[in-house]
């Protein structure tokens, strides 16, 4: 596949002496949203740390646009247009919405203006002065997504973005997906509202026990209520 | 009951006393806060901070010069003694740490001791500062007064640099979770030297201004380290504002209490700080939860 932008190649990761990822392959076209489910422990954040630099795998290649970046650090992908929103959130709750913003700007180099986030993110604008740790689920996951945009990642990471949410939420940040899907972003979702993920998603990878069980297409996967039930559980 | 004047002068002293530490504590705790390393050789620093000003100080009697040639030599020194040893420990048990910076300390205290002696050396008070002033009923000596508003004026410009600037921005959140720091695209090692000098500045800055009104000699930072440590746990660990306000009371705390009976200075802190603890275990700005 030439086209694609993100490509897994047999990827081995452990933690500590667990292993975690067997010989995970997968690809993610431009602008393509790319859903990776699978059931709690089925190494589906491991494969996305393994991505952003933040597990080195033991083995097996991670390329990025046709570069290898399998044992870069972090700070270094971020730079090339990848960016992790990662399943805590993990917003600076001593800094201010619009300090968080400013921080995650920092490094990028085509960052997006302060207003140009808010016009995304109309409700980061009526809390910009307000400290991380007083923002709602929503917001605190409408502030992850945004740190990844204000960057300008063309490749985003989302680890569980719906997780805990209120299901007007789930639906609103649903949509936030779709447009920067249609914006031409690149995604890679890991999700267990398997529902929300297929909703918006072109292709889906199933991973079952650190192994790639299936591949294919959400209409595929949703006429397949045996394959479902078995490595989803729903 | 000791009178009133020698209270009122108490409180001055502790006032003196709290922005040194507040200064000592603020490198203390934004080191611990970002880097995770509790530095045992800051005590050390501290006393090397006081050495500087005295040897500018002997050979050309500026105390300007002295602060600025000082402030240099403790930044080459903290970007020494992270690029060199505390770098090679970020990865390691906080016991390996604690040993690691504590034996810095005391290669540090010893080298001084074998280049200078033991003895006590003496930092003249800069002209200007010479003199007592007379405070109503009350007279105090001049460059203690001053140096309330030289430490004052350091620790402002410490927070304007904490929370005015990038570098600032980057410690602050650097503080509260590290790596997602990297995540977002910044090299956090690098940031980790910068925090790494400023916090050696800080206690250096501290020995240099310290220098005129205590005896310089090698263990002089020995008793300051330990009330530093107190001040962040009463202030919160990794917190700017909590080590301000933490050197404020434990000075107070150390003054005041001297008037009644020295020897007690110390046990009152540490009670204080061991009732905090009971009552408010992260420290009164430090958020729960956080190590």
């Amino acid at each position: 596949m030439s086209t694609s932008l993100l490509e897994l190649e047999a990827v081995n990761s452990f933690y500590g002496d667990s292993h975690i990822l067997f010989d995970v392959s997968l690809t993610v076209g431009r602008n393509e949203v790319v859903a990776l489910l699978g059931r709690n422990g089925a190494g589906k954040t491991t494969t996305l740390r393994s991505i952003m630099g933040l597990v080195t795998p033991r083995s097996g290649s991670i390329r990025l646009d046709g570069r290898a970046i399998a044992g870069l650090p972090p700070f270094e992908i971020a730079r090339l247009g990848l960016q992790l929103v990662p399943e805590e959130r993990a917003i600076f709750g001593q800094l201010t919405v619009e300090e968080n913003l400013r921080l995650a700007a920092l490094t990028a180099p085509n960052a997006w203006s302060l207003d140009r986030i808010y016009e995304f993110f109309p409700r980061l604008r009526e809390r910009r002065r307000s400290g991380g740790r007083q923002l709602s689920g929503g917001e605190q996951q409408m502030l992850a997504i945004a740190r990844a945009l204000i960057r300008d990642a063309q490749v985003i990471l989302l680890d569980e973005p719906f997780e805990g949410l209120a299901p007007l939420i789930v639906r609103d940040l649903v949509r936030v997906s779709r447009d920067l899907a249609a914006q031409g972003r690149t995604i890679l979702v890991v999700e267990q509202n398997v529902v929300a993920a297929l909703s918006f998603a072109d292709r889906v990878y199933v991973l079952n026990n650190g192994h790639i069980a299936w591949e294919g297409t959400p209409a595929a996967l949703r006429g397949d209520p045996a394959l479902m039930k078995a490595h989803l559980g729903v | 009951m000791p009178s009133t004047a020698l209270l009122l002068s108490q409180a001055f002293n502790g006032l003196a006393l709290g922005t040194l530490l507040a200064l000592v504590a603020s490198g203390l705790t934004i080191i611990l806060g970002t880097l995770g390393v509790l530095n045992f050789a800051h005590g050390a620093l501290f006393m090397l901070g006081a050495y500087a000003m005295y040897v500018v100080m002997a050979h050309t009697g500026s105390w300007l010069l002295g602060l600025l040639a000082g402030g240099v030599f403790m930044l080459v020194v903290g970007v020494a003694l992270e690029r060199l040893l505390v770098r090679l420990f970020y990865q390691r048990p906080h016991e390996d740490q604690i040993l690691v910076t504590f034996g810095a300390g005391i290669v540090i205290v010893e080298a001084v001791r074998a280049y200078f002696g033991g003895n006590t050396k003496s930092v003249p008070t800069p002209p200007w500062g010479q003199g007592i002033v007379r405070l109503g009923f009350l007279f105090y000596p001049t460059y203690r007064l001053e140096l309330i508003g030289i430490v004052a004026a350091v620790l402002f410009a410490l927070y304007l640099l904490l929370y005015r600037t990038s570098i600032g921005l980057v410690v602050r959140a650097g503080i509260e979770d590290a790596r997602m720091v990297g995540v977002l695209g910044i090299n956090v090692r690098r940031a980790f030297l910068a925090v790494f000098a400023l916090g050696v500045l800080a206690a250096g800055v501290a020995g240099m201004l310290y220098a005129p009104i205590v005896s310089v000699q090698p263990d002089m930072g020995g008793s300051f380290l330990v009330e530093a440590f107190v001040v962040i746990v009463i202030g919160g660990l990794g917190s700017y504002p909590g080590a301000v306000v933490g050197g404020l009371i434990a000075g107070e705390i150390i003054s005041l209490t001297s008037a009644f009976n020295t020897a007690y200075s110390e046990v009152m802190l540490f009670a204080v700080m061991a009732l905090l603890l009971v009552l408010r275990p992260q420290g009164l700005f430090g958020s729960e939860g956080r190590v």
